[in-house]
């Protein structure tokens, strides 16, 4: 009885010893060259398929091209959204300021992934539709998103006590979560209510396999690159709010 | 429930103390709703399509201009403090407060809509739709725009922050609520829009206090 | 595919927007690392100068 008690008592103390800044800092630094590299090889393999192996689209010619970063950039901005969140509540629900600094470090990577969205998507429609900007519903969405992730941003940089900041960012980037379907269902509505403005932007061409996998290397890329930049940046915030506290000052980056 | 009525009437007593913070909300949703005509030009056929769109973003800038004052004032002399700390229920007080605001901001919209709705020429049927969609979708905004508040309290800027925070989840509320009048006023069937308006409200209702009360308790220790 | 990289760069007439895309993507990748990157070196070095400054009121109290 006494044995699998301390058995499960071992894997909890485990578990939550990675949540105190101290430990996870040098793990977080093992982990990021490896990001690095899977970066690198996704991005390869993604861009390779891109330019050399998809073919040439009948209707949209070379340009279609663009969509090897738009829909990934799009599904990573969504994707983080959610990451962010969780790590938010879980900061809330079990007062740790790790999480609150994960979702602190993830947010800028994700409104830079909404940018770069709507950045290729504008430029994806003017040479197709002949505008910088359509109406669009998932643009339209993608730029309320980027919206929410400044405000996020801003709320946190606003507050100067830093707990307060992570307890008020954790409640926005909640009721953000829950009112993203709603934003974007709203959106798809008003689209088709005023028809003229709305051109599919997401009418992409029919997707051969090549496109698929192009798209999901792609996707893959931005994944392990978020982490990766995800890990740097929560390190940073690690030492900027943690730099009264003894492990900091032993560090070997700053005794030399 | 006393305490919620009393958390209303006190407030609206504040509030009549110094009516001119209210009417002053109330002519910015005027003057704005004048504003764009004079911008764009007075062609009647224009100005009944932009009315619905006009006319509720007037009514979101309004709403965001009185928000603050729903727990500033409170907060500056040590109410608030007592508010939570007191042995009723902090969803029920922060529901009454959100009413209040919502009778003094909110109701007065609803009012005052169907007059600034004959300036951009529309009809009586879209006029009533109008006010339906306001008296339906302006305690939404109260009721999201308190989570706004209580999230900025105390912080510098906090008034523009706090726009910035709302604006994005007000989005789905305008995009019903003027979509319900322009529906109904080219003939379509409005019927889906106040669904969607009333389950919204629900929706709100039945969230929004449990997560400003948090956030009130977040902005207070 | 390509017949040439001269074709390879004009992406059939839509260089242009090709290449805005893919060179924006690639400035973002590079530059938000490398202000990390930035942020870091100056919080280690707060974190230095304060150690000095530490040592420092010791050795002289």
């Amino acid at each position: 009885m006494t044995e699998t008690n301390n058995f499960s008592k071992n894997r909890l103390v485990n578990w939550f010893k990675f949540s105190s800044p101290a430990t996870f800092y040098p793990v977080a630094g093992k982990l990021i060259p490896f990001f690095w590299i899977l970066t690198a090889l996704f991005g390869a393999a993604g861009l390779w398929i891109s330019f050399f192996v998809a073919p040439v689209d009948a209707v949209q010619g070379q340009a279609y091209r663009i969509i090897f970063i738009h829909v990934p950039a799009s599904w990573m901005s969504m994707f983080i959204y959610l990451v962010m969140a969780a790590w938010a509540g879980l900061g809330l629900i079990f007062n740790t300021r790790l999480s609150a600094m994960m979702a602190q470090a993830l947010a800028p990577i994700g409104a830079w992934m909404a940018f770069l969205s709507l950045w290729t998507g504008a430029f994806w429609g003017k040479p197709m539709w002949g505008a910088w900007w359509v109406w669009d519903a998932r643009l339209t969405s993608e730029l309320i998103l980027l919206f929410l992730y400044l405000g996020f941003m801003a709320l946190q940089a606003a507050i100067d006590n830093p707990r307060r900041a992570d307890k008020a960012g954790a409640i926005l980037a909640l009721v953000g979560v829950v009112n993203v379907p709603i934003i974007y269902f709203s959106v798809k509505w008003w689209n088709t209510l005023h028809q003229g403005a709305s051109v599919s932007l997401t009418k992409a061409p029919a997707m051969a396999q090549t496109m698929l996998w192009g798209m999901l290397l792609m996707a893959l890329c931005f994944w392990m690159y978020s982490i990766a930049v995800g890990l740097m940046r929560v390190r940073t915030i690690i030492l900027e709010r943690e730099a009264h506290t003894d492990w900091v000052r032993q560090l070997n980056e700053v005794k030399n | 429930m006393s305490a919620l009525l009393a958390m209303i009437h006190r407030d609206l007593l504040l509030v009549m103390r110094r009516k001119s913070e209210v009417l002053t909300a109330l002519f910015f949703f005027i003057v704005v709703t004048s504003l764009f005509p004079l911008g764009i030009g007075a062609d009647p056929a224009l100005l009944r399509k932009i009315a619905p769109g006009v006319i509720w973003v007037a009514a979101l800038l309004s709403t965001l201009l009185g928000l603050h004052r729903m727990f500033a004032a409170d907060d500056a002399d040590g109410t608030l403090e007592q508010i939570v700390l007191s042995p009723q229920p902090l969803v029920l007080l922060i529901t009454g407060k959100i009413i209040a605001h919502w009778i003094v901001c909110g109701l007065p919209l609803v009012i005052l809509a169907p007059i600034i709705g004959i300036q951009f020429d529309l009809d009586l049927s879209s006029l009533l739709v109008l006010m339906a969609t306001l008296l339906l979708g302006t305690p939404v905004l109260s009721l999201l725009g308190s989570i706004g508040a209580a999230l900025t309290l105390g912080v510098r800027g906090g008034s523009v922050l706090m726009s910035l925070l709302i604006l994005p989840l007000y989005i789905p509320v305008l995009i019903f609520g003027a979509g319900a009048v322009y529906a109904s006023s080219v003939g379509l069937d409005s019927s889906g829009y106040f669904s969607l308006l009333g389950a919204l409200l629900i929706l709100a209702l039945a969230f929004v206090p449990w997560v400003s009360a948090a956030a009130i308790k977040i902005a207070i220790e | 595919m390509w017949n040439s990289p001269a074709e390879f760069f004009a992406m059939g007439g839509y260089g242009l927007y090709v290449w805005s895309s893919f060179g924006i993507c690639a400035a973002v990748l590079l530059l938000e690392p490398l202000s990390i990157r930035a942020r870091k070196k100056a919080i280690i070095r707060r974190l230095k100068q304060e150690r000095l400054a530490e040592r420092f009121d010791k050795e002289s109290s």
